[in-house]
């Protein structure tokens, strides 16, 4: 694939903003759109991401070599499949009950929300990553590579080159990365993990995907699966 | 650049449980005679605000924030008494409107509401709502209330409340109506909302440093003036634990920060808060804790880098003893705030 330059993002609420703010400084071309008009988000983008393109959904697509979902899980289907089609798609989203409301609503029971996420847009390539570590803290805890104490990112897709392309894009943004090759493990950093939240180092993070099986979570996911 | 003789300084609590001094959790009906004491302290002291949360949780004692109000309004004389906050999306905006126009009549004019679509979701099906329907709920909810405060009959038809046909809320008030604010947890679209009614904005700043929230405050006064309402002061609110000695403080308060984050991120879903995480709100971040001087630096900082006209420091979480509380209470109103005034009026 061509070299990353343009970052769309689709959805400027806290996180969407945060992720933004880092592709600017990562030196990206970057456009933004949120849920209601251009004109709606236009003042928020210019004042707190300038430089930073607000657009439409379809302006954000168009003109970008990787997108980012930054949207609450429970409004992806607004967005029509064919839109993302043949694009590498960033899943920064879980399901959150705080926002997205009763899972059953939301999700089928079977499968992870990414795998969901990945059934709907069959024909666009989905990575999951973004989506465990606070939005402050990815504001404030991006790095340069090498950095001491950087904390990094758990990465996972089907696509073994999506994901490594992904991680890539991932260490220009400030962190270091775990990754794997299975999108269902994106269940490991959800809410309810103990990796929702935290912020680790790759040492720390490796070492609790590594025996995620044994945490208690991990016991949950287990069970759930095993029914 | 900041104005310290007008700045105002704040106590809120949320009403968590305090604790006896042997360990032993004390009722939910001693906790809440507990911050009437710690609010008459305060007003005795001169700290300006005292704010009780609405929660719906077993943690904390308060659900009926103005009623811990009322109580606190009949033995105090100068302190404001604001609610932090009341929950809008699943409140009646009528109640909130008859509550507080009878807190403000009951304090001689002390009553201040702050707005909130809430961080927690309890309230939600408790009161009968769907929580998906929690961006429109606040919308169309803080419409109906910025009418009802003008004090004139009201004709209103929404989708999630009641219609209204030239009808007229009571008690009117005697001063100048009710002070509203509404609370802000960090997303752009309410500091853009709160600037199109020309309410004051109390930014949550309960996790990270201040300093990502200096282009928030920009946009505040951009959406302002775009809508050509008045720039108001801005307030903000974080956590934090006083103590004589700053070891003490950074031991209670971790013990008790931790305790009440976890207990909520069980809950929500977050991983427990590590001693990194902690030292690091602690040092740079949104937890002001230690002894009065390291306290005061902090605070003295966040304001002058935010511009702030009003700091309201969250006390009380987790379980501490009366005594943690009230002598939190003590430091902050004669050792914290006169040397944070101090340091804002040497550095100019």
């Amino acid at each position: 694939m061509a070299k990353i330059k343009n970052v769309g993002i689709i959805g400027a609420g806290k996180v969407g903003i945060v992720l933004a703010q880092l592709a600017l400084a990562a030196g990206y071309h970057v456009r933004i759109s949120g849920s209601g008009s251009v004109q709606k988000i236009a003042l928020t983008i210019e004042t707190l991401v300038p430089g930073a393109v607000p657009a439409t959904n379809q302006g954000v697509v168009s003109k970008s070599d990787l997108i980012i979902l930054a949207i609450p899980l429970s409004r992806y289907k607004n967005i029509k499949p064919k839109l993302l089609k043949d694009k590498l798609v960033i899943d920064a989203m879980n399901y959150w009950w705080e926002t997205d409301g009763i899972r059953e609503e939301v999700l089928d029971p079977d499968s992870t929300s990414s795998e969901q996420v990945q059934k709907y847009f069959n024909k666009s390539t989905i990575v999951k990553t973004f989506n465990h570590m606070g939005y402050h803290n990815l504001q404030e805890e991006a790095r340069p590579a090498g950095a001491e104490n950087r904390k990094a990112l758990f990465v996972t897709g089907d696509n073994k080159a999506a994901v490594d392309e992904v991680a890539d894009f991932v260490n220009t943004m400030g962190f270091d990365t775990v990754v794997h090759d299975d999108l269902a493990d994106g269940i490991m950093t959800e809410p309810g993990s103990s990796l929702f939240g935290a912020s680790l180092t790759k040492a720390e993070l490796q070492n609790v995907i590594d025996h995620f099986d044994e945490t208690e979570f991990g016991q949950k996911i287990k069970a759930g699966k095993a029914n | 650049m900041v104005n310290v003789d007008k700045l105002q300084f704040g106590l809120e609590t949320f009403g968590d449980i305090v604790s006896a001094e042997n360990g032993d959790l004390l009722t939910a009906g001693q906790s809440i005679r507990q911050i009437v004491k710690e609010g008459q302290l305060a007003d005795k002291l001169g700290v300006d605000v005292i704010g009780v949360g609405e929660h719906h949780r077993p943690d904390y004692s308060v659900s009926s924030p103005e009623v811990v109000l009322g109580a606190i309004a009949s033995v105090t004389q100068n302190i404001k008494l604001a609610t932090e906050v009341t929950v809008l999306s699943s409140d009646d905006p009528v109640r909130v409107y008859e509550r507080f126009a009878t807190l403000e009549g009951l304090s001689a004019g002390r009553a201040q509401v702050m707005l909130g679509r809430g961080s927690f979701t309890e309230s939600f099906p408790l009161f009968g709502y769907d929580l998906t329907d929690y961006d429109d709920l606040f919308n169309e909810k803080l419409e109906m209330y910025s009418q009802l405060i003008k004090e004139k009959p009201v004709t209103w038809q929404g989708k999630f409340t009641q219609t209204l046909k030239d009808q007229d809320v009571y008690p009117k008030t005697d001063y100048d109506g009710i002070e509203t604010y509404i609370g802000i947890g960090g997303s752009p679209e309410s500091i853009i909302r709160t600037a199109k009614y020309g309410y004051k904005v109390i930014l949550a700043i309960i996790g990270g440093q201040a300093d990502r929230f200096v282009p928030y405050l920009d946009l505040y006064k951009k959406a302002a003036s775009q809508f050509g309402k008045p720039i108001q002061p801005v307030a903000v609110h974080s956590h934090g634990f006083i103590a004589d000695d700053e070891d003490e403080a950074v031991e209670v308060a971790w013990k008790n920060i931790k305790a009440n984050f976890d207990r909520i991120g069980l809950t929500r879903g977050w991983a427990p808060m590590s001693r990194e995480q902690f030292d690091g709100e602690t040092k740079v971040g949104s937890f002001y804790v230690g002894n009065p001087e390291h306290v005061a630096q902090r605070m003295a900082r966040t304001i002058k880098l935010l511009d702030l006209g009003r700091f309201d420091l969250v006390y009380g979480a987790g379980n501490q003893t009366a005594a943690q509380r009230e002598r939190m209470i003590e430091l902050y109103a004669t050792k914290v705030i006169p040397r944070v005034k101090e340091i804002l009026s040497e550095e100019g």
